[in-house]
């Protein structure tokens, strides 16, 4: 690693005001960035740890909706009850060490193309409230690695509106632990909504003929006539585009039918 | 003496007790006084020509105490191949040098070209980056098929790309293309060994220090030989006098292989010592351990097999390519010759054997023996072949296999492929594995399965292996350059506890608690007062280390003789001791008598008299109480087993899971079957890996996809089953003295075949016709095996 | 440089740390606590797991001047106050649960979170929460019988050996 600075903010407004230094980088759980600062892949001259940000913290029910802080772990959301696709989702991550740093704004904020967490968001029209606004799912990721964030904006919750029926169904990549494909599927009384990660070279994404033909018979059989393009899949050491494009059909049905 | 602490019990291992505390002492816990750090740069390119190396600026960053360059090391020795091999035509094999630092070229990802050593590995780590090196990329050659076509070589004085083209047996070759024209069946099968990357836990580590006010040099470094590494450096590479050299090994966490060869790190830090006058050490990280660690395997085989009407085995003929890597390791021409090709009559009688194994240089990291070495790509090949023969003629796959097995009343046994097996029982082994496998109950599993939407298949598989590779004549014969012995002391001290020094290495196999309880058993005494002393040149006669499973059939073995020698010696000075003949004197739970008489010396009095030796007979006896023996085995050791396995496949995704996993093994006689049983867990947890995850993969410039954990796979706890072992059909083995045979690299050999056998068969009996599908089995070779067997049906 | 001070093992200790010091370096050079090992550069082989307030962590993965102010146990904290081996320890030699020792820390720190949370576990339960320790040498069949025994449960019945 190249040597930087670390500041721990205690309060929020303590936190952007280090952010706005030059070269600051916000360090959630450190689960991904602190593997990539090792290879030295960035540099940058100060962390600003989000950890101790007290307005960052904890998990509460919002009428219809569940807000999560941003400095909120894995580990802290799988053990919530509250709206529980969410919490099996987060309690799929990575391992048991690794629950227990990661942060749910650190992973939306880095956006991996295999990362859990952005598919519960697209897939439940979360509310990304960052220091600056709020901003919907469906404008925050905006492919690999990127998202709507500015510089210095940090991910200070996320606000999730709790559907009727919701699962997730996560086929590993074997290695990284990550997902190959996972599908999040959620059913509101406007509709349903699903959402892919894994597999698209665009990361996260709605698959709006699914979305469409469940919204009309909730059950597997409904997906029965489609497919999905594996124009855009990625396609790497651990599975051609065609069989991820196979997989999200597939694992979107079995999300169908645990979601009941 | 208690029943549990001697042959054959399972004592509790007494190694654990540091390891589970934090108090191990691994290579890069060591910190010696002024120690600096070396980092190493390292090729990102799989090719190049090195044009010039610019370390002023690197040599100037805070901390920098030293760059070197190859260079620097020109004038001395190469890392030399530890086996001859001559090709068809009588050629020998072409045999590059493997410099410290690479030098005119760079020939794969990873090859180091220069090291910076610091005050600190952070100052280091930044001075690598300021050296600037202009190297000049070339075609990468990394499929063997173009590098045996091609106009790009690795080595530009080998204008091949071929090491060597070897034929196993030559005199058999046209009788066996005669059966195989002439053969009522023929079934053929072209399978790729993949290549896997050994992964012990323990990233490797050396540090080099140097006495100048004696000149001694001291290496720590995580070693499965260090004799080995002392004498390849002092012999061949750095010239350091072998006894200005110490080698020690201290725990290490694991090798599989990869730990038994000298690498250019330990010369760079023992080179860079002397220069600083200070320690230099050097800890890999894990993507340096993927890049530039010897990794396995990695043969691509076409196999045929000739059957006569009944299933009665004619002939097996195999044409392997095997990758070596950039430059030949130590082991790496034995691995896919004489440990593979040798074994290719597997447990049959088939008369005809013949094997063609072409090796090729790539520009990829080399490949040497990885857990099994050899023998899991012959097993594998051999019982893939079988398995399709049997579908094809609508035969049992194990009644095809035991119409074909050699018989006990046919031992000794002169395979065709040139090795005398010594013993075994091969059909005992197969009833045992339908008994503990529950052959019986699969078909109630399978329905269940499919019930469950899954389709169940069950494999099976027999195998031989070769361990404690022997004679050192026969070897020599046969192209070795190194005896394949091993040696021991055991030294009685004066209070009559002994310390045993072996020349093998544990690093996991438990030979601090097993080695003890051979000794014990022979002496009857308590096996606590028994030390075992290894991993240092300093304090051990010699030793070839620990790889091959051969630790205990020959170094144990060496470990028998040397106290037979001490017992001999105790029982003359007990004889005097006891006024009668040493002819006359019986030792039997650690007490010396006369026979028919009730006077005895307790063994720890007779330990006193040796070292404290008034009213001694010095003129026929020596005080003191060591001996040494050095032993050289007569053969090989012939581990066989049956292997079952049964999987689910998700006809979905492709994704199988492993629900059983039974091994039968006949180690022959056993010592500690609680570190023998663990010993195969671990074989079967890497053959799984082998079969269903490890997938070591470069693209077509010689970029390792796999270099770390994110992309390669190491088997988990939730991709294994609990394992059925069994290893109650021993047939000891008869020509050493404790009738072992070696269970190191079972699990590794066996289960491979048996995994695939068992997808095969799941695919199969789901109605889809494929019959091959190369290792890993992943989900998505599954998947895309079946859409091809369906499209092909249509 | 800054100043770090944490407990661990139940000892007050500080240290002077750069921002890019990781935990797992300030145990195993500063502290001179070796037992926590360092098996990868990616988090995910575990040998480095040790309990932060509690929770474990992989410790090559988090700056130690995050654990300022924390109290952290490591492998060499874990024996009975008598030195004797804990039920973990006791059960891993027990049942063989190791071979080579590298991963080992790793291991028993991981059990005695998993113990803590769920003292009876299942032989899958066991299975999933060692997701992030890998083990070369053993297979696991040990490892995962050694927690179960440690938990009280009788793992006589797991299959043959």
């Amino acid at each position: 690693m190249y040597n930087f600075e670390v500041e721990k903010p205690g309060t929020l407004a303590e936190a952007t005001a280090a952010m706005a230094g030059e070269d600051a980088q916000a360090l959630g759980g450190g689960q991904t960035l602190i593997p990539t600062l090792k290879q030295r892949l960035a540099s940058p001259a100060k962390l600003v740890s989000l950890s101790g940000v007290a307005e960052m913290q904890g998990i509460s029910k919002d009428g219809d909706a569940l807000r999560i802080g941003g400095a909120t772990t894995h580990g802290a959301v799988a053990a919530d009850g509250n709206y529980p696709a969410l919490s099996a989702l987060a309690a799929q991550i990575g391992d048991p060490a690794v629950r227990n740093r990661g942060t749910i704004g650190g992973s939306l904020a880095n956006n991996d193309p295999a990362a859990c967490y952005p598919a519960a968001a697209l897939g439940s029209g979360a509310t990304i409230i960052t220091t600056n606004r709020e901003i919907a799912a469906d404008d925050y990721f905006q492919g690999m690695f990127d998202t709507a964030l500015d510089e210095g904006e940090i991910v200070t919750a996320v606000s999730f509106p709790i559907p009727q029926a919701a699962n997730y169904q996560k086929f590993v990549q074997p290695a990284s632990r990550f997902a190959l494909v996972g599908v999040f599927l959620a059913k509101y009384a406007d509709g349903i909504r699903v959402a892919v990660t894994g597999a698209s070279n665009e990361g996260v994404f709605r698959w709006a003929e699914a979305e469409a033909a469940l919204g009309d018979d909730f059950s597997a059989s409904a997906l029965d006539g489609l497919s999905v393009p594996a124009d855009n899949m990625i396609s790497d050491l651990h599975g051609p585009a065609a069989y991820r494009a196979h997989l999200v059909k597939v694992m979107t049905g079995r999300a169908v039918t645990a979601a009941g | 003496m208690p029943k549990d602490t001697g042959i054959g019990a399972s004592p509790v291992r007494r190694e654990d007790v540091r390891f589970l505390t934090g108090t191990g002492e691994y290579t890069d816990d060591i910190v010696l006084a002024k120690q600096t750090y070396a980092v190493f740069a390292r090729s990102t390119v799989a090719h190049g020509t090195i044009k010039s190396i610019d370390t002023s600026a690197a040599e100037g960053m805070p901390g920098v105490l030293a760059v070197f360059t190859g260079e620097d090391f020109v004038e001395v020795g190469g890392n030399p191949a530890g086996w001859l091999i001559n090709s068809r035509n009588g050629e020998p094999m072409k045999e590059p040098k493997r410099p410290v630092l690479a030098h005119g070229k760079v020939r794969h990802v990873g090859d180091a070209y220069a090291a910076v050593i610091a005050e600190t590995i952070e100052q280091a780590r930044d001075a690598v980056e300021a050296i600037e090196a202009d190297i000049d990329e070339l075609p990468a050659v990394v499929d063997m098929n173009d590098a045996l076509s091609g106009s790009n070589f690795v080595h530009d004085e080998i204008e091949t790309n071929q090491c060597f083209d070897w034929g196993w047996i030559e005199d058999n070759r046209d009788a066996t293309d005669n059966a195989i024209k002439n053969a009522h069946h023929v079934t053929t099968l072209e399978l790729v060994n993949n290549r896997l990357v050994p992964n012990a836990m323990e990233p490797r580590a050396s540090i080099g220090s140097y006495k100048a006010s004696t000149g001694e040099y001291t290496l720590h470094t995580t070693s499965q030989n260090p004799h080995l590494t002392r004498l390849l450096i002092s012999a061949f590479v750095l010239g350091i006098p072998e006894n200005m050299l110490t080698v020690i090994a201290p725990d290490v966490g694991g090798g599989f292989g990869s730990k038994i060869y000298h690498y250019g790190e330990e010369a760079l830090v023992l080179a860079a010592a002397k220069k600083l006058g200070r320690p230099v050490k050097w800890t890999a990280d894990r993507t340096e351990s993927f890049l530039t660690d010897a990794h396995g395997r990695d043969h691509v085989t076409k196999i045929e097999l000739a059957l006569d009407k009944e299933g009665n085995f004619l002939a097996f003929r195999t044409d392997t390519k095997a990758n070596v890597g950039a430059y030949l390791s130590n082991f790496s021409t034995a691995t896919p010759t004489f440990l593979h090709g040798t074994l290719m009559a597997g447990n049959y009688t088939v008369p005809l054997v013949y094997v063609n194994v072409k090796a090729v240089f790539t520009n990829t990291a080399p490949v040497d023996a990885y857990r099994g070495a050899g023998r899991p790509e012959a097993t594998y090949s051999l019982e893939r072949v079988i398995d399709k023969a049997a579908r094809e003629l609508r035969m049992d796959p194990i009644e095809l296999r035991r119409k074909n097995f050699i018989k006990p009343d046919q031992y000794p046994y002169a395979s065709a492929a040139g090795l005398e097996y010594d013993a075994g029982n091969y059909d005992a082994l197969m009833d045992k594995m339908e008994e503990v496998a529950d052959v019986a109950g699969f078909e109630a599993r399978r329905k269940q399965s499919e019930a469950n939407g899954l389709m169940r298949g069950f494999g099976v598989n027999a195998y031989i292996e070769a361990c404690g590779i022997a004679p050192s004549n026969l070897v020599g014969v046969l192209g070795s350059r190194v005896g394949l012995y091993d040696a021991a002391t055991v030294r009685v001290n004066a209070t009559g506890n002994l310390s045993v020094m072996v020349g093998a290495h544990s690093h996991g196999q438990g030979h601090e608690t097993a080695f003890p309880q051979v000794v014990a058993e022979m002496l009857g005494i308590d096996p606590a007062v028994i030390d075992i002393v290894h991993g240092d040149t300093s304090k051990i006669p010699f030793g070839m280390g620990t790889y091959g499973s051969r630790s205990l059939a020959v170094c144990g073995s060496a470990v028998v003789r040397a106290t037979e020698k001490i017992i001999n010696k105790a029982k003359k000075i007990a004889g005097h001791m006891l006024e009668a003949s040493d002819q006359d004197i019986t030792l039997e739970n650690g007490v010396f008598s006369v026979a028919g008489t009730d006077k005895s010396v307790t063994f720890g009095e007779v330990a006193l008299k040796a070292y404290i030796p008034h009213e001694y007979p010095l003129e026929d006896i020596e005080p003191g109480l060591e001996e040494t023996a050095f032993y050289d085995p007569a053969n090989f050791t012939y581990p066989s087993g049956a292997y079952a396995c049964e999987v689910e496949v998700d006809p979905e995704t492709g994704k199988v899971r492993v629900d059983r996993m039974c091994a039968v093994d006949d180690f022959g006689n056993v010592i500690n079957p609680m570190i023998v049983t663990g010993q195969v867990h671990g074989g079967l947890a890497q053959g799984i890996g082998q079969a269903l995850v490890e997938n070591t993969s470069y693209d077509e410039n010689g970029q390792l996809l796999s270099a770390s954990y994110m992309d390669y796979t190491m088997p988990r706890a939730d991709d294994m089953p609990m394992f059925h072992v069994d290893h109650s059909q021993g047939t000891p083995c008869t020509h050493n003295p404790l009738g072992v045979k070696g269970c190191g690299e079972a699990g590794a050999i066996g289960s491979p075949p048996t995994v695939v056998n068992a997808v095969i068969d799941a695919l199969q009996s789901g109605g889809t016709n494929v019959t091959h599908i190369d290792m890993p089995v992943t989900p998505a070779r599954v998947w895309d095996a079946m859409q091809n067997a369906k499209s092909e049906e249509a | 440089m800054t100043k770090v001070t944490m407990t661990v093992n139940g000892k007050a200790v500080s240290g002077d740390v750069e921002g890019r010091t990781l935990l797992s370096s300030f145990l195993r050079e500063d502290q001179g606590l070796t037992g926590t090992h360092v098996g990868c550069d990616t988090s995910q082989c575990g040998a480095c797991v040790v309990h932060v307030d509690g929770a474990a962590v992989k410790a090559c993965t988090m700056l130690a001047a995050e654990a300022d102010g924390a109290n952290v146990d490591t492998i060499e904290g874990q024996s009975n106050a008598d030195g004797s081996l804990n039920v973990i320890q006791q059960a891993f030699q027990d049942h063989h649960g190791l071979q080579c020792g590298f991963c080992t820390p790793g291991m028993v720190m991981s059990a005695a979170a998993l113990l803590k949370d769920n003292p009876k576990p299942s032989e899958t339960e066991v299975r999933e929460y060692l997701e992030g320790n890998i083990c070369r040498c053993t297979g696991y069949h040990n490892i995962v019988k050694a927690i179960m025994a440690a938990s009280g449960q009788d793992v006589t019945a797991i299959a043959a050996e």
